[in-house]
């Protein structure tokens, strides 16, 4: 019987091993060193706020692998030796595989800050991570302040995590406006504002020179680049993006870039070896999508697609229109197709946004064809089966305007602002 | 993981404050229950109740209106009381032993029996009784006004939880009005203008208002002219024409989350426990058996009771004991074979478990009409199962167990897996309803806030994860996972019959013809 061996317990490891159980009967394993069982890591975040606990976070029972049969071994891996197909761990032992899945995922980035190791530093990805966390700030009189060093939405979600537990929050920004590489204007703006609503001492603009260490070893302070101001606090978390847990396949024989290279299949560069999630690297991005994506759903469809490679039927990996959402504090986001920072040749933006502060969205579309591109909204729900529709239909803007109640997706009896967007796009189009 | 809990987040001194005012209340509570004989009844009741409804206004105007909207569950898995820590067994333990005393041993919470005068708790509730009905209280009478209590200053305290929710605010208004009028205040306004009706709580349906159909009932409402008539009507038109058209339209939503009383209390003063519902596949499966159990129990104890009265006087009306069964039979075979003929498909192999239970469900009426006589079925006094059904069900299951141990079980464990009515519109909702929980494409993570927050121990996630709608029996469509969904994936809907149902293994967002492919097999 074939083996399949998948290394890493994450979402897209996960999703690969149940369905190549679907569609099989073949030996799977999955190795992981980080949990027992697999768990959502979104959900880490709620774990800290109490809104969950730890076992809530699994979306299986743990008596479903066994029934499942889908082996669990925890364990390190050290190395790959892909000409005899063994694993090497760091406990000792191999394991042989037939064919190899690399699912390793993400680790936070870490930029060579002086004091970037010290006890009380830490990223929020891990579970071992949230374990820190709850050891170093397990309340605001053990932890008087925290500061968050890189804004994204690991970034956000940290400060959200520390203020349920009315720890102070300092929270560095090295760009002008919150995550305004990826949000327009207007969005990141009221970001800003809600962040500080939020008692969230919001520092744009502003640089980590380095973290200054106490006499134990553990984090004291932290120095401001710009100004040079120290900033007392006793836990300091990097939260600078991510990027591919690959270091342990460095000296193998697969090819690695910034992740683990893989074509359109999914396949490495070795026979028998594929990565997905967010350590596999395509050699170029898919219909506008950057070679590596690091999102939940990404991996689930890559472990999806490379199922159905492996159980025969040789696949490409082809993901649909883009789409993604988070969460910023009490602000919901979702986007459907592609709203850049700042519109790109030919591409306009019309912007609405409700006086309270909370409510927005974004609507990109061509302004020689007038087709829709794409929405961001904020503090409003939306249909993604709508807007997938919409897109495929390369619907134009304007109706796309007139429909959007069609795709409204917010609680029933919740005000509804689509009458207000439009006559704001329409008088829009006259000013023009 | 560290070994302890982290602290709960301390609460604030005007919260103390607050808490200590409502704590006063409880306390002249507890001395009336322990005899205090006070001098001025009317103005201690007052000060009691006044006391724990401004305690809990005031601590929830602390606890909300002084941060942004939003979700507010941080560190509900941390304090004790609703995380099955101490203090979640000590209240627990409290509120079982309360709802003992009430059903079986009413003398100690002052019952003044044989014409005596109330002592203790109940005769602190005679002044108010007395200006709503001009009768001395009962321990009913002070167990509805507490329950009533209880489900508007928490009320109040729901709404501003979610303040930036209107559907959980009207909701909410609803079982609040529902309470205060349908089962407070009309009940006690029907008897000052005729006393020898039965208690009648109008929203309150066979078979959970299974006393309804009971011999003094039935006679108290015939005994009583026109409106007796029209009341009894009116109970049997909202089972079997209100309630199929509501559910329908709405799902089971619009009683247990919007009217029921049960449910009104589980929403209001037990959402503080809907987070300790199981989640477990067996939790599920004892859930199945358990209610669906009750429900038949319901239905034969219902026959049988109704069966033995209608023997007594033969001529004088028009409904006999054979036209009864052959009634009652009619109906369950037409509801059987129309959910045979229409859904067979969706039922899966739980068909096979329906047709065992119905046919079952038949024998025993057809041994007891041919066994029974008019004292006994089933050789067994006729009204000894209405009397088990009573206090098994009606005070040991939905009491005792469903409201004593909310801190233990969460605040729904009787309406999940006790309650016959809920059972009934679960099944009309599973198969004849518009009503679903839309998951939105594929933007679900996984992160589990939905299964979590559901106090029916729904697995929201397995659902949500895989695109699939939710559409079960069980869902009361309080709402509170899309509340909580922090992706705005889930959404409560009433739509057409036609895909409602939609298992789809590949999610929205990937290639098309992966979808397809999958989704055909």
């Amino acid at each position: 019987m074939e083996h399949i061996v998948i290394i890493g317990n994450g979402i897209s490891g996960v999703t690969a091993a149940r369905h190549i159980r679907k569609l099989s009967d073949k030996k799977i394993t999955i190795i992981s060193t980080e949990t027992d069982y697999f768990f959502s890591r979104t959900a880490l975040m709620y774990v800290y706020m109490g809104h969950m606990k730890f076992e809530h976070t699994q979306p299986y029972e743990n008596w479903f692998w066994k029934k499942n049969r889908i082996e669990l071994k925890k364990g390190y891996v050290k190395s790959i030796e892909t000409k005899n197909k063994t694993l090497h761990f760091a406990e000792g032992d191999t394991l042989q595989y037939d064919k190899l899945i690399i699912a390793t995922g993400s680790k936070p980035n870490k930029f060579g800050w002086p004091g970037q190791d010290l006890d009380g530093v830490m990223g929020m990805y891990h579970k071992q991570d949230l374990d820190n966390l709850e050891k170093y700030a397990p309340n605001n009189k053990v932890c008087k302040r925290a500061v968050i060093v890189g804004g994204g939405l690991i970034g956000i979600e940290l400060a959200e995590m520390l203020n349920s537990r009315n720890i102070p929050v300092t929270f560095l920004v090295r760009e002008a406006s919150f995550w305004n590489g990826v949000l327009p204007k207007g969005e990141s703006e009221m970001i800003n504002r809600h962040i500080k609503n939020h008692h969230i001492d919001l520092r744009l603009s502003t640089n980590l020179k380095e973290i200054v260490s106490d006499e134990h070893g553990k984090v004291k302070s932290i120095i401001i680049q710009e100004t040079g101001e120290e900033i007392a606090c006793d836990v300091v978390g990097l939260t600078a993006g991510v990027s591919p847990n690959i270091n342990f396949i460095k000296d193998s024989s697969i090819e690695t870039g910034k992740g683990v290279k893989v074509n359109r299949y999914l396949e490495t560069n070795i026979p028998d070896v594929y990565a997905i999630g967010d350590c596999a690297e395509q050699h170029e991005g898919i219909n506008g999508r950057r070679p590596i994506e690091a999102i939940w759903y990404t991996g689930r469809m890559m472990g999806e697609t490379l199922a159905q490679t492996i159980c025969g039927n040789r696949m490409q990996y082809n993901p649909g229109h883009w789409f993604n959402s988070a969460k910023f504090l009490d602000i919901e986001y979702q986007t459907y197709g592609w709203v850049f920072s700042k519109p790109k040749e030919n591409e306009v933006h019309f912007h609405w946004k409700h006086e309270d502060n909370t409510k927005c969205i974004t609507v990109c579309y061509n302004k020689n064809t007038n087709e829709f591109l794409g929405i961001n909204t904020f503090g409003i729900r939306m249909r993604h089966e709508t807007f997938d529709t919409w897109l495929t239909e390369k619907r134009d803007v304007d109706y796309v305007m007139n429909n959007l109640p069609e795709a409204n997706f917010d609680p029933e009896f919740y005000s509804h602002y689509e009458a207000d967007i439009l006559s704001a796009y329409n008088q829009k189009l006259q000013i023009v | 993981m560290s070994l302890a809990k982290p602290d709960a987040v301390d609460i604030t001194n005007k919260q103390k404050v607050a808490l200590a005012t409502g704590i006063v209340g409880l306390f002249i509570l507890t001395l009336a229950l322990f005899n205090t004989d006070f001098p001025n009844k009317g103005l201690f009741l007052t000060l009691a109740l006044g006391l724990i409804s401004i305690g809990t206004v005031i601590y929830s105007r602390e606890a909300y209106l002084t941060k942004l909207e939003g979700i507010k569950n941080d560190g509900v898995w941390f304090k004790s009381i609703s995380s099955r820590g101490i203090w979640g067994w000590i209240v627990g333990i409290i509120l079982t032993s309360f709802y003992i005393v009430l059903y079986f041993f009413p003398k100690y919470l002052g019952l003044g029996t044989n014409g005596a005068e109330n002592t203790g708790l109940i005769s602190l509730f005679d002044p108010l009784s007395k200006l709503l009905s001009g009768r001395p209280a009962s321990q009913w009478f002070v167990y509805g006004t507490l329950y009533t209590l209880a489900i508007l200053a928490f009320g109040y305290k729901f709404i501003l939880k979610y303040r930036h929710n209107r559907y959980q605010q009207i909701r909410t208004v609803s079982v609040m009005f529902f309470q205060l009028g349908f089962a407070f205040l009309i009940p006690e306004f029907m008897y000052v203008m005729n006393n020898d009706l039965p208690y009648y709580d109008l929203k309150s349906m066979w078979p959970l208002n299974y006393y309804i159909f009971d011999e003094w009932s039935v006679n108290g409402f015939l005994s009583n002219g026109n409106v007796g008539l029209a009341l009894i009507l009116f109970g049997i038109i909202t089972i079997f024409v209100i309630s199929p058209i509501l559910t329908y339209k709405f799902g089971k939503r619009w009683y247990c989350s919007w009217v029921c009383g049960c449910g009104g209390l589980a929403e209001t003063i037990g959402d503080p426990f809907r987070q300790l519902s199981s989640k477990k596949m067996s939790a599920w499966k004892l859930e199945r058996w358990l209610i669906h159990t009750v429900l038949v129990f319901s239905v034969v104890m219902t026959t049988a009771m109704v069966y033995t009265y209608l023997g007594y006087d033969k001529n004088d009306f028009w409904l006999t004991r054979g036209l009864f069964i052959a009634l009652v039979i009619g109906f369950l075979t037409l509801v059987f074979a129309c959910v045979m003929f229409f859904k067979r498909k969706e039922l899966g192999k739980d068909a096979k478990y329906g047709a065992i239970g119905f046919f079952m469900v038949i024998a025993v009426l057809l041994i007891m009409h041919f066994t029974g006589t008019t004292n006994h079925v089933f050789y067994i006094k006729g009204n000894a199962l209405r009397s088990a059904y009573g206090l098994y069900i009606g005070s040991i299951f939905s009491g005792v167990i469903g409201t004593g141990f909310y801190p233990i079980l969460g605040s729904r464990s009787w309406c999940r897996f006790g309650c016959p009515m809920a059972a009934i519109l679960g099944f009309q909702q599973r198969l004849f309803s518009k009503f679903r929980i839309t998951t939105n494409g594929g933007q679900c993570i996984s992160c589990g806030n939905c299964s979590n927050s559901c106090e029916m121990g729904i697995d929201v996630r397995h659902y949500a994860q895989k695109g699939e709608n939710i559409v079960r029996s069980s869902c009361v469509g309080c709402g509170i996972c899309s509340a909580v969904c922090p992706r705005g994936v889930l959404k409560l809907e009433n739509d057409g019959m036609e895909g409602r149902i939609n298992p789809t293994e590949i999610l929205l967002g990937n290639d098309v013809d992966l979808m397809d492919l999958v989704n055909k097999k």
